[in-house]
Order: C-alpha cells, then structure tokens, then sequence
C-alpha cells in the first residue's frame, strides 16, 4: 500500500515540476508544446472511449473538437461581439459537441465496423466542408482575437505574479490543463469500471450475446459516442481560448488519424498507456524540425516535407502496431488478452486488474 | 403429472413460425405451447431447424408467419433484448461466452437487464450506485455458487474447461431472472457423468420456479428430464407430447431412421 | 434536352470509371469482408506513375494515344505490386485478428500511400500533358469527345472480361467459392491465400487503367485524388450491392449520372446558394443514405449472421 502511495506522490512531484524543468532545459516553446500535448491527451482520452471502451471506430473525431472550438470562438470573440464567460460555454461545448454525436450516432451506429468508420470518415469532412463554406464561421479565413480563458478574475491568457514569482501564461493553461485532463480519467476510470462499461466490454467481445443478455447495443454504443464526443467538445473550447485563433484547416481528416494513433499506439482502453501515446505523439514532431532545416542548409531546397514525413510515420505506426502489438505500447492486461485471441494461456491464470 | 396443468395454461405459445432463406424453408408452420414450470425438449434430426426455431423465438431471426407470446405479451418482432427483458434468455450451441472476461463479470453482464445504474451514478459514484455494485456481485457469486462453478469466479472466462463453460453460460442466463431458459444443446461434448450432473442441474432450476426449453440430441437426457417433447423434421413439427409416446410413434422412429429410438 | 443528354454523357463517362474501381472494392471486399481503404490510392498512384511516363514520353515529342496505352502499361504492373504487397503485408498477418485491427492497419496503408506520393511527386497538382487532339463528335444535340468514347470502349471491355473471368473461367469459381465459404473451398482444394492474392491482383488491374484514364480525362494529378475517388467508386460498390460485380458495375454507372444530373441542375435548383463546392458533402451523404437506409444495396442479398 505504501509504495502506490510513493509512486502517486512521485507523478505528482513530476507533473507539478515539469513545465519548470522543461522551461529551464529546453526552452519556454517546449512548453507550450506540452500545453497542446495534454490538449491532445484530453482528446484521446475522449476518443478512447469509443474505440477503446466501445469498440466503435471513429475516423471523424476532429468534428467535435471542432464544433467546441467554434462554439467558443463564435461566443467569445468580437467575431459576433459577445464575451460568454467560461462557466456557461465549456458545459455548452460539452453538450453540443454531444448532441452532435448522438446525431450522428442514433443512424448510424447499427452498422458494421467498416462502414460505421467510412461514415464517421464522411462526418468528420463534411464539418469541415461546412465551416470552410459557411459565412458564419468565416470560411477559409477562420475567427482571431478569441478570448482567452478567464475563470473568475483570473485571465489564463495574461502572466501574474505569483507570491513574488512570475507566472508566465503557458504555465497557468498548463495547471489547468493538467486538471481537467486529471478529470477527464477520473470518469473514464469510474466509468469502465461500472455497469456500463462492463456492459461495453460484452458488446466489444461478443455483441449478438450481448443483445441476447438483454443489452440495449444501440443505446450503450450511442452513449459512449455522446461521451466521447462531449469530452472532445471540451477539449475543442480550451483548445480555441488557448489559441486565440482558429481555421477549419486545425480540424482535418489528419488530425483524426492522428488521435485514433494516439490511442492505438498507447494502448487502446488503457489510459495511462493513451495519455502516453498521446503525450509521445504530440511531440514527436518537433523531432522533424531539425529535419527541415538540416534539408535547408545541405541542399538549399526542402527535398523531404516533414509534414508529410510526420503523417508517414503515424500511418505506419498504425499499420506496425496492428500487426506486432495490437494491444498498444502500454496496454492493460485485458486488453492483450483480447487481442490475442489464439493464444493458448495456462489454466490457472488470474485477471490482475483493470 | 402434467395432465394436472390446463390447456391454457402456457408460459410460451409459438403459432405458425415460418422462416424463409431465400428459396429454403427452414420453419414451416412451426407452433409451440410451452407450459409453466415444464422441461419441454426440442428434438429433431440436423438440420431440423431446431436452433433456427430458437433464434426466432430469442429475435436474433425475425420470424416471416407466426406469431409469439410469451405469458400473453407479444414477442413476435421485438429485438433480442427487448425478448431478454421479457423474460426469455438462452444458451448458444457454439458456447458465446464473453471470453476475456472473468467469470464473474460474465454473471454480472448477465444482471445488467435487471439493474439501472447509469452513467451518471457510475461517474458521481452515488451510493445507491454502489449499492447496487455490491448486490450484483453477491448475486452474481451465488449464481455461481448454484450453477457449481463458485470457485471459478475470478478465472477468465476462455480458460475454463468446456463443461465449466456451459454451466458458466447457463449461470449468465440466470442472471437475468428468466422466465424461460432456452438451452442450446447444453449436454453436448458431454459424457455421461457430466451429463448426469447437468440434468441434476437443470431439474435444480426447474425447481427454483423456471421453465425450461432444451435443444438437445442426447436421447437419455431428453428421455429422463423431459415433461414434454416436440419434434422438428425439415422445419416441420412432426409429434408433440410425452416423451413415452414421442419415442414410440412411427414418424419420429422414421425421421431418425431408427438408429436412436432404442 | 439538349443539356440533359450531355450530362447524362458524361455521367456515364464518370460513372464507368467509378465501375471500375468499384470493382476492385466488391471484390476483395466479397472474399475478405474488408474495406480496401488503400484501393483509392492504388488508382492514384496509377494515376502518378503513367503521369510521369507520359511527361518523358511527351518531352521526346511523343504523341497520340500510343504514349497513353505505354502509360498504362507501365501502371499496371506497378500497381499489381503495389497491390499484392499491401495484400501481403498489411492485411494477411490479420486475417484472424479481432475486426477492428485490419480496419486500422487500412486506414494506415491508405495514408502512407497518400504521403508517399506526396513525397515522391510533391503537393502540387500536376498536368496530364497534352498528347492527344482530342476531336469532338455529336450525338444528337449533345457533344462526346474521343477520350470519352475510348474510357467508354476501355472500361466496357474491362468489365466484360472480369465478368467473363469470374463467371465462366476455373479461377472465377475458384474466387466465388472462396467468396462464399473459404473453409470449405480450402477443403475442396482451393488455395485461397492465392486466390485472395490474384483477386487483389485484378483489382488493382484495373485501378491502374482507371487511374491513367481518370488522369487523362480531367488532366491532372494529385496525391490526393485517391480519397475522393475512392470514396465515390465504394458509393457506388456499396449502391449495387457489395459483393455482387454486377451492382458494382450498375451502382457506378447511376452514381456517375446522378453525379453529373445533380450537379448541373443544383445550381440552378438553389438560386446559387449550394454550388459546387458542395457536390463533395452530397457524395458523403448519398454514401451515409444507402448505408442507413439499404445497407444491401440494389442488388445485394440481406444475409443474416449464422448464430
């Protein structure tokens, strides 16, 4: 018991001291990276409850992201000239971001596994289609000078002073980040371990026996779409009020690809095997840059895009991780079980844990 | 000792089932009255259509004709699930257990019909929520405990040896306090001390105020267990009753060609 | 009427190139009940790799459809490769594996293709060169140039022969049993691994040729023309009826006229406000339609799931 108690203080000190490290080794651009990179695993934890927990594939997740980012960006700019407070758009994000999937889902959400993908795919591009097109949204052009987030008096976007030392604006999103993605696997901890997420596992396993068991598949499956969804709309409004601007070209098929990779190269269903993915992923980036530049000096000319290298190599990560280790780089126990369904195991195995 | 129930005294009425594929007629004016706390037994060569007959009766196949009702309300389309709530719930001839999961939390699914905890309390962690965590594992355990797999309980569900994973399906059934246990074909793979505790099993639940229909080919099991038998050749009902007289009459000794009336 | 015929001309023009890759996506998908995701990009890279033999062919001062059929014929190889190894190394090792695994690595493979030809041929969309003169003829009021009749020609006997292949050759039963039931095809002889490998082989055929045709027909190429394409043609699979090689067939053809009646009367339709830019989000939602409301398609079976 003493030494989980160790190992939690230790992430704590960890994650309380890292931006600080981070700003000392690397620079104050690092920071901010991790800024986006726990954006990035609040997403992937909203997408890891429908492919993960629900089994559904989802190639269009960026919608929601999108639809909380515009939600915000519309109601808290001068775009239309309101100034909504935090406290009423991130709940409102959250919900429309949901309602939007429950939309998307109640038709859908019958089909098999490749179709259902091949629509979410469709839905995914026609949100974007729409803000591109609509004049509402300020087509190609997007919306500048959103607010940034406020709670209280307390402006994340400005620096403060802080018992004498100087609390840059990366740093305060960045604790408030670390909350809400802390939040974020709380419910999804409590909620695959209930009824529900048991009854989500039956339908990831088996699902004729799981109707057959009384399960209600469309409605279980249509809520961990809803959930999913809203906690992507969520991350949508903290992702416009950090920004301060957004354009439908943040909200691609890519980006999708790039969060389904996040959590399939975690481990699907895990979530400290996601927020690691996640985590990995959202910086692995910046290990392309020298790229260009070293490109730039040698042959005065960028031979290698490194935004097309970057999507190169999440597109094959997906395809190794499927065939080498389904379960993801840090999966849970039960999960690799699932996904080696060949494999003879010895008779008096017992689950570990969730 | 069944003459004492009434003719309408019947759990399950099944009239006129007809199912099509394509150009093949697999139910052919199949009908069906179940009565209440029964063993009624389901026979029939391959190919019969017994287990077509099941998967119309638990909705995993929409009946073309017939009508169903169960206890008077009517089933005739609804969705499995919506047949599970009623009061239907069944075994699977290729055992469908949820085989990453441990044998507990398959019983556990089993009760989800029967609980109500939602997202909400789950997330919140409500007491009633825990509450009910609590009861749906005690229950869980004791169907477990009634089924002779107690001590199984935390074992995952495909690592089980076969015939603990058929007592494991019929505990998962359970679970959803049926009226009526549809097994199919639980006694096969079985050999006869095995099968002899099944059928002290399934004369246990009957007891406990179940009716019970069973798919099986094993002759002496249906013969010994059985209050009542139909049988089922090429999708067509051929004789119904005790299953003395069914073992006796012609066209059943025809269908099966005499290798098992003995 | 006049109007009506035309665009009923060039939707059958589309629309038999939507057959032809559709063809590709109903069958691999009849024999492995996967979604090719990476189909659309094996017609794009066919697309890209006759593009460049065209270019050099056309700066030597080639011209004339010899210079295309050489496209063709260089893409076709190309993309056969291309295809069996796909088949080989990304779908194969999942065969048994739950379904969401080859649904991925799928996904990966049709991205990886699209990158790798950004890489390979930049970003920029690239011009067919101009190789042909391209006389136009007429048919009642309307117009039908030369490149539309030979697509026409092309994809017509292309059809022919699969459905030639298919039904009537000792592989096509091998591939409709193995489609059916591939255990009990194994059983019976079948090396299905191998008629799996020769149905991605003829698939991927025939997406060199629609490639090499579609770059011709509208001119350009892109790394991204693949998504689209793809898209339509599995709309049109999926129309017909997926597995069935005749719904292919069917389902691309009323897709491309529907296509093209559409758009040329939207705009009309709408006073202007959905233009063409839209004609993108109507593709998705016919594709979300017929799989929400007839899932099996025109000429598709309803199949129930053995239990």
């Amino acid at each position: 018991m003493n030494k989980r108690i160790l190992i939690w203080l230790l992430c704590l000190a960890v994650v309380l001291a890292l931006p600080f490290g981070t700003d000392a080794l690397l620079g104050r651009s690092w920071v901010r990276l991790l800024d986006f990179a726990l954006l990035y695993a609040m997403l992937a934890l909203g997408l890891n409850i429908v492919v993960g927990y629900a089994g559904l594939l989802d190639l269009g997740y960026v919608a929601f992201y999108a639809v909380g980012a515009y939600l915000y960006a519309m109601l808290a700019s001068p775009h239309i000239g309101m100034h909504w407070p935090l406290w009423a758009l991130l709940p409102m994000g959250a919900l429309l971001a949901a309602s939007f999937g429950a939309v998307l889902g109640a038709p859908t959400l019958g089909l098999r596994g490749d179709y259902l993908a091949i629509v979410t795919m469709g839905f995914g591009e026609i949100i974007r289609l729409f803000l591109r097109n609509l004049n509402i949204t300020n087509g190609p052009a997007g919306i500048d000078l959103i607010d940034p987030i406020q709670i209280g008096g307390f402006s994340f976007g400005s620096s403060h002073s802080l018992l004498g030392w100087d609390l840059p604006s990366i740093y305060s999103y960045y604790f408030l980040f670390v909350v809400l993605t802390a939040l974020i696997v709380l419910v999804s901890y409590r909620l695959s371990d209930s009824r529900i997420g048991r009854a989500w596992a039956a339908i990831r396993e088996d699902e004729i026996a799981a109707k057959s068991m009384g399960l209600n598949t469309r409605y279980l499956k249509l809520m961990a779409f809803a959930m999913g969804a809203a906690f992507g709309g969520i991350s949508g409004v903290l992702f416009a009020g950090f920004q301060g601007f957004i354009s439908p070209e943040s909200f691609t098929m890519g980006e999708s690809v790039m969060i389904l990779c996040m959590v399939v190269l975690g481990g699907m269903g895990h979530l400290s095997g996601v927020i690691m993915g996640a985590i990995l992923l959202a910086i692995l980036p910046e290990a392309f840059r020298p790229l260009s530049q070293f490109q730039q000096i040698t042959f005065g000319h960028v031979w290698l895009d490194p935004a097309n290298l970057r999507m190169l190599m999440f597109a094959l990560a997906l395809i190794m991780v499927m065939i080498l280790r389904p379960e993801g780089l840090w999966p849970s126990p039960v999960r690799r079980r699932e996904l080696h369904p060949n494999d003879a195991m010895p008779a008096s195995a017992q689950k570990e844990g969730p | 000792m069944n003459a004492l129930h009434s003719p309408t005294d019947h759990l399950l009425v099944a009239k006129g089932i007809g199912k099509h594929f394509g150009g093949l007629t697999a139910l052919d004016q199949v009908s069906l009255n179940i009565p209440f706390h029964t063993i009624y037994g389901l026979i029939g060569p391959n190919g019969a259509g017994k287990t077509t007959l099941f998967n119309v009766l638990t909705g995993i196949y929409r009946a073309d004709e017939g009508e169903i009702h169960l206890n008077g309300v009517s089933l005739t389309h609804s969705s499995p699930n919506e047949i599970c709530k009623q009061g239907i719930a069944r075994t699977f001839q290729n055992i469908r257990l949820f085989g990453n999961m441990t044998a507990i939390e398959n019983v556990m699914v089993g009760r989800h019909v029967r609980t109500h905890s939602g997202m909400l309390s789950a997330i919140l962690r409500l007491p009633s929520q825990r509450r009910e965590e609590q009861e749906m594992m005690v229950h869980a355990q004791g169907l477990l405990d009634f089924v002779g797999i107690g001590h199984l309980a935390n074992q995952i569900a495909r690592q089980l040896p076969y015939g603990d994973q058929r007592r494991l399906e019929i505990a998962r059934a359970l679970a959803t306090q049926p009226k009526l246990l549809a097994l199919d074909e639980p006694a096969a793979g079985m050999n006869d001390t095995e099968t002899a505790t099944l059928g002290r099993l399934l004369q246990k639940i009957k007891a406990s105020g179940v009716t019970l229909l069973l798919i099986e080919h094993d002759v002496k099991l249906v013969m010994g267990l059985c209050d009542r038998v139909a049988v089922l050749e090429y999708g067509r009902l051929i004789a119904e009753g005790e299953p003395n007289s069914v073992k006796n009459n012609p066209r059943v000794i025809a269908a099966y060609l005499g290798t098992e009336a003995a | 009427m006049d109007i009506f015929l035309q665009q009923v001309i060039n939707g059958l023009v589309q629309g038999s190139l939507y057959a032809l890759v559709a063809l590709g996506y109903t069958m691999v998908y009849g024999i492995i009940e996967l979604v090719n995701f990476a189909h659309g990009e094996v017609v794009m890279v066919g697309a890209m790799v006759g593009l460049s033999v065209i270019e050099r062919l056309a700066a030597r001062g080639d011209t004339g459809w010899g210079v295309i059929a050489i496209g063709v014929l260089v893409a076709i190889p190309s993309c056969m490769a291309l295809g069996l190894g796909i088949e080989r190394v990304a779908y194969r090792p999942l065969r048994k594996a739950p379904r969401l695994a080859p649904l991925i690595s799928a996904i990966g493979v049709s991205i990886a293709l699209q990158q790798l030809a950004a890489l390979i041929w930049g970003r920029n969309y690239l011009h067919y060169p101009d190789v042909l003169s391209n006389p136009q003829f007429h048919i009642g009021g309307a117009v039908i140039t030369q490149v539309q009749l030979v697509i026409l020609a092309t994809t017509g006997i292309l059809m022919l022969l699969t459905w030639l292949i298919v039904q009537k050759t000792a592989l096509g039963r091998a591939m409709r049993a193995s489609a059916q039931n591939p255990s009990v095809a194994g059983l019976m002889g079948v090396n299905v691994d191998r008629i799996i490998a020769l149905t991605f082989l003829m698939g991927s055929g025939l997406a060199a040729v629609a490639g090499v045709l579609v770059g011709t027909y509208y001119g350009v190429g892109n790394h991204t023309m693949g998504f689209m394409l793809g898209l339509k043609a599995f709309t049109a699979a999926v129309l017909g009826g997926i597995g069935s090689l005749n719904g292919a067939m069917l389902g691309g053809l009323l897709l491309g006229v529907i296509e093209n009646l559409g758009a040329g009367y939207l705009g009309s339709v709408t006073n202007g406000t959905i233009g063409s830019n839209y004609s993108d989000v109507l593709a998705f939602i016919m594709l979300i339609a017929v799989l929400v409301f007839r899932p099996s398609g025109l000429m598709g079976e309803r199949g129930s799931e053995k239990v």
